[in-house]
């Protein structure tokens, strides 16, 4: 699939819609209309027509300003002819000749590839089993009903029946086997019809309710009109004995196919979940180990490297979060727990191990009260000479509450040496004037914990993560 | 089973290791050596079940993440037949879902493969004596699940509401856990005796085992689901 208007050649943007196609010969730097005396303007009635000297290069389907598959704007690239009088025409023709002309325009659609591709859309369905296989099927369907509907009076439906089916199965094999940007293409023609679009859209609604409401009363006509004539009704029933012998042959082959499609569609969802996921771990963890490999002999950056993927791929499995970004930071206390405990570990020689319980969103109080503990984090690693520091903040429905904690050499309160006392005075002095309060503990020997909490504003509610 | 080995290494517990990783197994093998003795391994669930029965170890080290169906399924297939054998569960990841499912088939303990040597013979030790191991992250994880419940309100009433609220005890203790402390230092810090911290933590485990509540399989999906 060589889809994207990005990869399309620049010839390939022949009118970027039907109102904006006037000034297309000047997109594909041919000669504009403004440049009068060129040739193909001599002829005051042509030029009403023609817009263009036309492409010299072969004809394609073209990918910019189609309006289905993109064949009148390609025929009007390469001719030159104006693109809508094209399909004034074509929808002329298709009812003129019952249909005809519809089932040539699926055809081509099929048989033309589009521009800036090699291949066309028939030479990839033919190896497409089960859509030649859906596309069968749905033609016996529509090749029932027609039958039946031709054989109950409604005669004239047999001059469209094969263009109808020959659309049909064109369609389906398109759907199934066009480029993406084609699929789209369709399902948007498609979805009205099949109430498959978002049933909240009224307009769409209410045109699946006028083409039903116009079936039935069509329906109902027909019954009526045929009423004084009952023996019809004896024709109808043989039709229905055939339809429902033909129905129970089929359905298991018609419900396989169903089957198929939607296996189908979750087997292609799988490819491209595990492509994604290849991708990110090609992104975070290979270069990791690579990088890890590379410094071997340095153990304390190995554990750094090793820390922050660990932390990066935690976040991204379990919490659903992308490479390289912290989630609810700045906005949620767990983000801002998160961010401590990143930039910590990069800048420190220390892991730290980060538990949080409930979350909310910050405040400027809660700022403060996680200014706070990042600087006592930071203290820790720091000074405490511990391998890890704990951190704990927990949101409950009056107060937050954060905890660090490490097993270091601690201190004797009360013979503070100037840092520690420094440490007790600015984490105090952050939180205190917002009504938080911090409780430094230590003993020599014994690590050191700083509690930090501060009350919550009560029309906070609590916010899980 | 009860040979030479068994009396050179009297008194340790027999540890049974169950990971998929070789690496992993020996690393454990040499951190674990001289504190207990190491009776078997298996990397996969149906050779962990068949070696597990034939050498009824005191713990099993188990990986949550196995091939064949997960730590889960050694735990269901072990528990109805050797009851006594006891189960610690550690994983590379620490998923909600992950340590609910373990703990509620059965282990008495949760830990990450981060963990240091010592702490992990302590974990080991501790299990082999009959206690619930519980890494502050898992303290934490329980503190989420029964707090979401007690917010959300119960709507469904309970078969057992007890099983469904921590005591107010039983949340400090799970708290101090949660900031990093040990047992020892909890019982300092409540006046309370390590056997006392010992049977808080038990006290939560079988809350966490038995409880029907719906919260905490609810509350395990909603956390991956954000």
């Amino acid at each position: 699939m060589t889809g994207g208007p990005a990869s399309a050649p620049p010839w390939g943007s022949a009118g970027q819609d039907d109102g904006a196609s006037w000034g297309t010969a000047t997109d594909h730097g041919w000669t504009g209309p403004s440049q009068a005396g060129a040739p193909w303007r001599r002829h005051r009635f042509l030029s009403r027509w023609v817009r263009g000297p036309g492409s010299p290069l072969p004809l394609r389907r073209e990918r910019e300003g189609r309006l289905a598959g993109g064949v009148m704007a390609g025929i009007a690239a390469k001719t030159g002819i104006d693109v809508t009088a094209l399909r004034v025409c074509v929808v002329v023709a298709t009812l003129l000749t019952t249909g005809f002309v519809a089932a040539i325009y699926v055809i081509t659609w099929l048989l033309l590839p589009m521009t800036g591709e090699d291949t066309n859309i028939a030479s990839k369905a033919l190896a497409d089993k089960r859509g030649i296989g859906l596309a069968a099927a749905l033609a016996s369907v529509l090749a029932v009903l027609l039958i039946t509907a031709s054989s109950l009076g409604a005669a004239w439906l047999n001059a469209p029946a094969w263009p109808i089916i020959i659309c049909v199965c064109g369609l389906v094999l398109i759907s199934r086997n066009g480029a993406a940007d084609e699929r789209l293409q369709l399902r948007r023609l498609v979805e009205p019809l099949l109430g498959t679009a978002d049933t909240r859209s009224r307009e769409r609604s209410l045109l699946r309710w006028l083409l039903t409401a116009g079936l039935i009363i069509a329906g109902l006509v027909i019954l009526f009109h045929g009423k004084e004539r009952f023996d019809l009704l004896i024709p109808l029933g043989g039709v229905l004995l055939m339809l429902s012998g033909i129905a129970i042959a089929l359905a298991p082959w018609w419900l396989r196919i169903a089957r198929d499609l939607v296996e189908e569609r979750q087997a292609r969802i799988r490819a491209e979940e595990r492509a994604d996921m290849a991708s990110r771990v090609h992104d975070s963890v290979l270069q990791t180990l690579a990088l890890i490999q590379r410094r071997a002999a340095e153990p304390q950056e190995v554990i750094k490297l090793a820390r922050g993927q660990e932390r990066e791929l935690r976040a991204w499995l379990f919490d659903g979060q992308e490479p390289g970004t912290i989630k609810g930071e700045g906005v949620t206390l767990s983000g801002g727990i998160r961010q401590i405990q990143q930039d910590v570990e990069a800048q420190h020689r220390i892991s730290v191990d980060a538990v949080t319980v409930g979350d909310c969103e910050l405040d400027d109080d809660l700022q403060a009260l996680l200014g706070a503990a990042r600087e006592a984090t930071v203290n820790a690693a720091k000074w405490s000479g511990a391998e890890t520091v704990s951190l704990f903040a927990e949101v409950e429905a009056d107060a937050v509450s954060i905890f660090v904690r490490d097993r270091g050499r601690g201190f004797d309160p009360d013979a503070v040496p100037a840092d520690r006392k420094g440490l007790a005075e600015s984490v105090h002095a952050r939180i205190a004037r917002r009504g938080g309060a911090a409780v430094v503990r230590s003993a020599p020997g014994d690590g050191t914990e700083v509690s930090l909490t501060m009350a919550r504003a009560s029309d906070r509610m609590p916010r899980r993560a | 089973m009860s040979g030479p080995v068994s009396a050179a290494a009297a008194g340790q517990p027999r540890v049974f290791l169950v990971d998929d990783h070789a690496m992993f197994r020996s690393g454990v093998r040499s951190e674990l050596a001289g504190h207990v003795q190491v009776v078997g391994e298996a990397e996969d669930v149906a050779p962990a079940i068949a070696a597990i029965t034939e050498a009824v170890p005191d713990v099993v080290l188990l990986d949550v993440h196995l091939p064949g169906g997960g730590g889960q399924a050694v735990v269901a297939a072990i528990k109805p037949q050797l009851p006594d054998v006891r189960f610690l569960a550690l994983s590379a990841s620490d998923a909600p879902e992950d340590v609910i499912a373990v703990i509620r088939a059965g282990a008495r303990g949760y830990i990450t493969k981060t963990i240091s040597g010592p702490d992990l013979v302590d974990a080991v030790l501790r299990v082999a004596a009959g206690d619930a191991v519980f890494s502050p992250r898992l303290a934490g994880f329980v503190l989420d699940a029964f707090a979401a419940g007690a917010a959300a309100g119960q709507e469904r009433p309970s078969f057992d509401p007890e099983l469904d609220q921590l005591t107010t005890r039983e949340r400090e203790v799970l708290r101090l856990i949660a900031r990093g402390y040990t047992y020892k230092e909890i019982a300092r810090d409540l006046f309370i005796s390590v056997k006392t911290v010992e049977s808080h933590v038990s006290s939560v485990l079988r809350k966490l085992q038995l409880s029907t509540r719906h919260q905490l399989t609810r509350w395990a999906a909603e956390r991956r689901l954000t």
